[in-house]
């Protein structure tokens, strides 16, 4: 035991990776009960009528949204911190007692927030704020939770041994500060049990904003929950893994940096386009589109880069599902980086605000870049942390087919029914008077309804094909040895 | 002076600012590397060789040392 020679220690990064894959499962699941409830009503009461309270469109639609976004995709961001984060500081979180028991704990009180917010989401409260439904309560809990896993990246941070940060520290840097900050001010809530001095029940809260203020800090946040939830901690990934997997050096480590501070300048400021043809100010919703389509300078910048890092080396995407996964995942990220510009400008915004068609981009987004990535990215580190090569090449090779399918049948339906839906809103004859009614495109859009819950219901068949996969893998595989763990992930038939 | 003026001429002068700062980050990171002060893209080798026991890309007391 004494002499036993240094190694990484991954117990969180492992419980992590767990949390990624079963929250994957939990979110995405009921994310395809809400598509079918969208294509067959009758769905909404599948479980009987007496528990129609709890499978109900919008009593599920918040549970979908947080489980992906707070427990998918934020357990695969640190289940990937507590591995990237080790071995590009070259030091181990097995040196730091200290380190290790926060790590837990990091883990611990999340785990008990998940509980809290799958219970008080299910039970119908809620703060009634997108992607901020949480009460107060929980909004503590959550700060407590991410203060610990800042104590986490400054401590490492604080005993390394290389001493420039790796492009991807900067990113999980960005990430902490900047939901720190933008959670801290969207939750700005009073409690009204102690502020009334015992009114209603004790863990129901208001607001501190109102009208036009509250929808631009409640648009200022989602958007930029999707910068630092679904960008940058993303970029984060790539930037290690996919040069890490192909054995390439980063294609231009400068043009990382430049697309880095790009990126951080430019997201704050496009929120406004969530408001376009609101209350708020109109140069407030020009600047959210102007700053909206210059974002795509910052975000092509990272997405080129990432592929070219693979030049000369294309024969790899053929090759490895693993890089395939990464490769998809940085297409999909310059896709939607161009499609959410596109509907930021004001005349098409006109068109497409409020219909499926921004349903359909964050999709794109997240199904193919976020959570490609991801998987991607636990597929790299099973081997290493398990010791044991990834159990089936032929698995992977299917689920990837199988969730690209489900993708561009998500994300085509939703195209057609987006746009369709905008030009029958705004369809009139010549006095003016709406040539349809509401239902009038209902009845026209459930063909694509259906197909996108049949896309859904692909992915989802993907993520168990995913689960089972990493399960084997984790218990059943053949073991390697640390030699074969370099570049390429050992993978068996 | 109307606000609407001021207004315009703040943002011509904050735009024109803001890509003279984004194009002298540019000049600043190829000047630095032609020159010689600072090889950015041997950074690269920081996940390449990330074993814990691999040398690092720069050591963190050698280099402070040095400073």
């Amino acid at each position: 035991m004494e002499n036993r020679p240094l190694e990484y220690d991954y117990t969180v990064a492992k419980w992590f990776m767990l949390t990624t894959v079963v929250l994957g499962i939990v979110g995405m699941l009921v994310g395809v009960i809400l598509a079918w409830e969208m294509a067959f009503p009758a769905v909404n009461t599948f479980a009987g009528s007496g528990l129609a309270e709890y499978t109900n469109f919008s009593r599920l639609r918040p549970l979908h949204t947080d489980a992906v976004i707070f427990g998918f995709t934020l357990s695969g961001i640190w289940a990937t911190w507590y591995y990237i984060g080790q071995r590009v500081l070259k030091v181990s979180m097995a040196e730091s007692k200290f380190l290790m028991f926060m790590g837990k704990l990091h883990f611990g009180l999340y785990l008990l927030v998940v509980v809290a917010v799958v219970v008080s989401l299910l039970l119908g409260i809620s703060t009634g704020k997108e992607y901020a439904e949480f009460e107060w309560p929980i909004d503590i809990a959550v700060v407590v939770v991410w203060v610990i896993w800042g104590m986490s990246i400054f401590g490492l941070i604080g005993i390394r041994r290389e001493k420039s940060l790796y492009i991807s520290i900067w990113y999980y840097i960005a990430t902490f500060l900047g939901i720190a900050m933008l959670y801290l001010f969207n939750n700005m809530e009073i409690p009204t049990y102690f502020a009334s001095g015992g009114i209603g029940a004790w863990y129901h809260s208001v607001s501190m904003y109102s009208g036009t203020n509250d929808a631009l800090v409640q648009w200022w946040y989602g958007h930029n929950a999707v910068a630092f939830g679904f960008t940058v901690p993303i970029v984060a990934m790539i930037y290690y893994f996919l040069p890490k997997e192909s054995g390439q050096a980063v294609y231009s480590y400068k043009l990382s940096l430049l697309a880095f501070w790009g990126l951080m300048f430019v997201y704050l400021w496009a929120g406004g386009h969530h408001l376009i043809y609101s209350t708020v100010p109109d140069w407030m919703q020009t600047m959210g589109s102007v700053f909206s389509v210059v974002l795509i300078l910052p975000s092509w910048g990272s997405a080129i880069n990432m592929l070219l890092t693979m030049k000369g080396e294309w024969q790899q995407v053929a090759a490895s599902p693993l890089i395939k996964f990464m490769v998809l995942a940085s297409t999909f990220y310059m896709f939607s980086t161009l499609e959410g510009p596109i509907q930021a400008i004001k005349s098409v915004n006109a068109l497409a605000h409020f219909t499926d068609w921004i349903v359909g981009h964050v999709h794109d987004g997240v199904l193919g870049w976020v959570a490609f990535m991801i998987m991607a990215a636990l597929f790299h580190m099973a081997p290493r942390v398990f010791k044991r090569e990834i159990y089936s090449k032929s698995l992977m090779n299917t689920q990837f087919w199988i969730q690209t399918l489900g993708v561009v049948l998500y994300f085509t339906s939703m195209w057609i029914a987006g746009i369709t839906q905008g030009m029958m809103w705004r369809a009139h004859d010549e006095f003016g008077n709406l040539a349809y009614s509401f239902i009038d495109t209902v009845a026209v859009l459930h063909p694509y309804f259906t197909i996108r819950a049949v896309g859904g219901t692909l992915y989802l068949v993907g993520m168990f094909l995913f689960a089972f996969n990493m399960y084997k893998t984790m218990t059943s595989a053949r073991r390697v040895e640390e030699s074969e763990l370099q570049n390429a992930s050992p993978m068996g038939a | 002076m109307d606000i609407g003026t001021i207004q315009a001429y703040a943002y011509f002068i904050f735009t024109a600012f803001l890509v003279v700062v984004l194009y002298a980050y540019i000049y600043h990171l190829y000047s630095s590397q032609r020159k010689g002060k600072r090889d950015y893209e041997k950074y690269s080798n920081i996940a390449l060789h990330d074993e814990i026991t691999d040398q690092p890309v720069e050591e963190i007391s050698k280099n402070d040392e040095i400073k």
